[in-house]
């Protein structure tokens, strides 16, 4: 964009061409569903497949999920504060907001990294068994995509600090909250069929 | 410090590999060399590696496909060649692990490498221009798609000279791909090129299905859109919800054999059936995928050759529609010897069926457009009854094989083998050679060679009849596909009629070239000055042939569906704009290009373990994204005086060459009735 107006003004002087450029990220949302689509299906087809291993009553922990459920879950919201503080125009408040973000999915991630070494440390790795191959390829790619979200916020911090609130830097924050809150989406299916119904098979 | 990669990499044992290596490597110095000596290297990266402009991306994927159209045509002369003369007690010249890699190769080229950057290399230069519009709606990821296709290209062609490439089939079956059957790097070469460039291809779905469904010109509502424009849309939809499926199954593959996780080994509650499932439910839909281009390119050509409306354009678009549908619903039908009961099996059988009737529908669209149509006898309508005859044929022996029953007789045996290249090569190449002829002068501004292209045309369907009849025959006859001896003597005559086929298949392809070599020694001579050599009815041809980079100096209003034949008719196709405005254009950029090449090292090093240079160049890759996701230096002015300097030029020119003498009016269709307003009333010749 050439134009290069801040605040308010510049949400709405790009909101045609944002049009086009969301629905793309939209349209790429839902291929990335299908991944998980698939994931979901691997996981369910495997998940009683535990060769003589572990299996998921024995391995998984409902309180340490649970705190990992509230941080994300919390990031989506302190996301959310942090739009309605760019849509007004205040640009510390949005960088505090992100940073609360950054700090929540940081500490989701942690708890899942913690989460894996246990198991791990426990012998049941992914090469344990096909139930628990197809845990770690569902959660991981899961996490993966909130590691890429964080780098997205940090990058995004960056900009917001050394450009300001221009037109393509609204317009980039709307493209990231929608990747976040999909990642929330995906995560309250993950923690429904896996460890909620892991628990109580 | 370099995985696993050392010198016996190399196959110095294979004399037969080896000669190829020279020889690739050689034409390889040999056009390095010439780029040199006429100093283009400049030229190339400044307005090729580095353009964004959807023309040029489109030249350049039809230009790859046609290189890999050569490499996977010579695999297949060498498979023909093995088979004709491995008969009984003789081995043939090839040793079996090669003649594994030539089919598996076989298969992988002409699908990932030939017949989909030639659909998405016809959807780039055809599409923007068809619907009236300037570029694609992300023009930088158009050219990161075309840069990764052509990277995973290239590691295709690395692994004839560096280890070794996949034995497993282009379907890539588990258990035998998996690490304690094949632990070479064949297998990784094979996930990692199918990998990169399906992501590409996802990519390229995501861009044109916005672009299609954003970019239109004013007036142009979905049912406006040409047919070429609505099967790409299907096509698009196809790759966005297809290829995300292939994307896991790789995936997933690939850390059965690095991580060694337990997904399709079959060992501690592993799946093989679950890869083989997956596998399809993406690869029923990519026949799909591959076929629906070409079915808009015979609608775009029966309508333009025939003078005359598409017949039945709405039951075209639901046809479609519905077969994209369908196409998710059939996967089973790959196996149905795998296991599962036959109310199963019957259940994806009649939906196989089902799938003909829609097919069946544009068959007739086509037949009834031609019927009391003014055919101009072009080399396209050529292609067209070609495929309309042979597709016919190849789709009912593909519901024969949709009958479960039949299917445990068929399965594996070369009558499959038969029925899809019957589909294929009518239904996608014929419609991409046809497609090729039809637009190549949009691209260039020249016509192609009638005479070679006619050699090339009964080339390709002789040999086609000559090469694959004999597989049906061969098939009921019991021989499984890709073995590479066997014992009965009664099969031989017919594989060395097939091996005939092959070589007037290889006439074919060769007047192919010579088209294009003749084509462009005679380029004055075909020059076409108007931009609408054809007569043409859709948008595309109301610009120059090439058209300016910005396409439309004015973005034209579409009143009917043949816009540009309503335009001609109404005598408004050639108006000068009073005044131009400034037009807003994509910038040139070096990211697609360098973010591709680091993509290329990345899976290197994965095929190879060579984990630092997997951590850096993944790091590089990531670097490399936020930089330009960072940009806000993508786009520049075309100011409205160099726009009016290139249109006068062009209307200059059009007044001198006399077209507008030829231009019909309403008063030159005589019997044909003239062409309908949207609410079904005569338009006036006002």
């Amino acid at each position: 964009m050439s134009t290069n107006l801040v605040g308010p003004a510049a949400v709405k002087a790009n909101a045609r061409a944002d049009t086009e450029v969301n629905f793309g990220f939209w349209i790429y949302l839902m291929s990335d569903v299908i991944i998980f689509a698939m994931l979901f299906v691997a996981y369910l087809n495997l998940s009683g497949r535990t060769a003589g291993g572990p299996t998921p009553q024995e391995l998984f922990e409902l309180p340490l999920v649970f705190a990992e459920t509230m941080a994300l879950l919390l990031s989506s919201l302190t996301f959310g504060l942090a739009m309605i503080a760019m849509h007004a125009g205040h640009r510390q408040r949005v960088l505090a907001w992100l940073g609360v973000t950054f700090v929540l999915g940081t500490s989701f991630i942690s708890m899942e990294l913690y989460e894996f070494t246990h198991l791990i440390g426990e012998g049941a790795g992914p090469q344990r068994s096909a139930f628990l191959s197809s845990f770690f390829a569902l959660v991981g790619t899961h996490g993966l995509h909130v590691t890429a979200g964080l780098i997205w916020i940090a990058v995004m911090t960056g900009q917001i600090a050394s450009k300001g609130l221009t037109g393509p830097v609204a317009s980039r924050m709307a493209r990231l909250s929608l990747f976040w809150h999909f990642l929330d989406l995906i995560w309250i299916a993950v923690f429904s069929t896996v460890y909620l119904a892991g628990v109580t098979q | 410090m370099l995985g696993k990669l050392t010198l016996d990499a190399i196959p110095f044992h294979s004399p037969i590999v080896m000669f190829a290596n020279i020889l690739m490597v050689g034409t390889g110095l040999l056009i390095a060399g010439l780029i040199t000596y006429h100093g283009k290297w400049r030229y190339l990266y400044e307005e090729w590696f580095k353009t964004v402009d959807h023309k040029k991306i489109g030249i350049m994927y039809i230009i790859f496909a046609l290189i890999f159209l050569v490499r996977g045509f010579v695999d297949a002369m060498m498979v023909r060649t093995q088979q004709a003369t491995a008969g009984p007690g003789a081995d043939g010249y090839l040793p079996a692990e090669h003649f594994a890699e030539l089919f598996t190769g076989h298969g992988t080229m002409m699908i990932f490498f030939m017949a989909m950057p030639f659909l998405v290399g016809l959807m780039n230069i055809v599409i923007p221009t068809q619907i009236g519009a300037r570029d694609v709606s992300f023009p930088f990821l158009n050219s990161l798609s075309f840069w990764l296709t052509a990277v995973a290209g290239a590691l295709v062609m690395v692994s004839l000279m560096v280890g070794q490439f996949s034995t497993g089939g282009w379907t890539g079956y588990p258990p035998y791909t998996e690490l304690p059957y094949n632990p070479s790097t064949g297998v990784d070469y094979w996930i990692w090129a199918l990998q990169l460039s399906g992501i590409a291809t996802t990519l390229t779905g995501v861009n044109f299905l916005v672009t299609i469904m954003k970019k239109r010109a004013p007036g142009m509502t979905l049912m406006r859109m040409p047919m070429f424009v609505w099967t790409s849309l299907c096509t698009n939809i196809l790759m966005v919800l297809s290829f995300p499926v292939l994307t896991v199954v790789l995936a997933l593959l690939a850390l059965d054999r690095t991580v060694g996780t337990h997904f399709f080994t079959g060992a501690m509650g592993g799946d093989q059936m679950m890869y083989i499932n997956m596998f399809w439910m993406w690869g029923h839909p990519e026949v799909y995928i591959l076929v629906l281009p070409a079915f808009g390119v015979f609608s775009e050509i029966t309508a333009t050759y025939c003078n005359k409306r598409l017949f039945g354009y709405t039951s075209m678009v639901w046809a479609t529609m519905a077969i994209a549908f369908l196409s998710f619903t059939v996967w089973a039908h790959h196996f149905f010897t795998m296991g599962q009961d036959s109310t199963r099996n019957a259940a994806f059988g009649i939906a196989t069926m089902v799938i003909a009737i829609p097919t069946g529908v544009k068959i007739y669209d086509w037949m009834w457009t031609m019927f009391r149509g003014r055919i101009e006898f072009k080399l396209p309508m050529l292609y067209l009854l070609g495929f309309l005859i042979t597709f016919t044929m190849g789709g009912m022996s593909g519901v024969l094989l949709a009958i479960p029953g039949a299917d445990f007789k068929f399965h594996n045996s070369l009558y499959l083998v038969a029925h899809f290249h019957n589909v294929l090569i009518p239904g996608t190449m014929f419609g991409l050679l046809a497609g090729f002829y039809y637009w190549f002068p949009k691209s260039f501004g020249f016509t192609l060679d009638e005479k070679w292209g006619r050699r090339a045309f009964w080339g390709w369907l002789v040999g086609f009849y000559v090469a694959f009849v004999p597989l049906y025959m061969l098939g009921m006859m019991g021989m499984p596909r890709r073995m590479f001896t066997y014992d009965n003597p009664a099969w031989q005559p017919w594989l060395i009629v097939a091996f005939i086929g092959a070589l007037i298949v290889l006439f074919g392809i060769f007047s192919m070239f010579m088209q294009i070599y003749v084509s462009i020694r005679d380029r004055e001579k075909n020059r076409d000055i108007t931009g609408d050599p054809w007569g043409g009815r859709t948008l595309e041809w109301s610009t120059s042939s090439p058209p300016p980079e910005y396409n439309f100096a004015v973005i034209p209003t579409v009143r009917d569906r043949d816009s540009f034949m309503d335009m001609k008719i109404q005598g408004d196709a050639y108006t000068r704009p009073g005044e131009y405005d400034d037009i807003h254009m994509p910038k040139s950029t070096a990211a697609g290009f360098v973010i591709a090449m680091i993509s290329f090292v990345f899976g290197f090093a994965f095929i190879w373990h060579i984990w630092w240079l997997v951590g850096a160049s993944l790091l590089a890759i990531i670097t490399a994204v936020i930089l330009r996701a960072s940009s806000d230096d993508y786009d520049y002015w075309i100011p409205a005086d160099e726009v009016e300097r290139i249109e006068n030029n062009r209307h200059d020119q059009l007044q001198a060459s006399g077209v507008f003498e030829h231009i019909k009016t309403l008063e030159d269709f005589g019997d044909e009735r003239p062409p309908l307003t949207s609410t079904g009333a005569p338009v006036s010749a006002s």
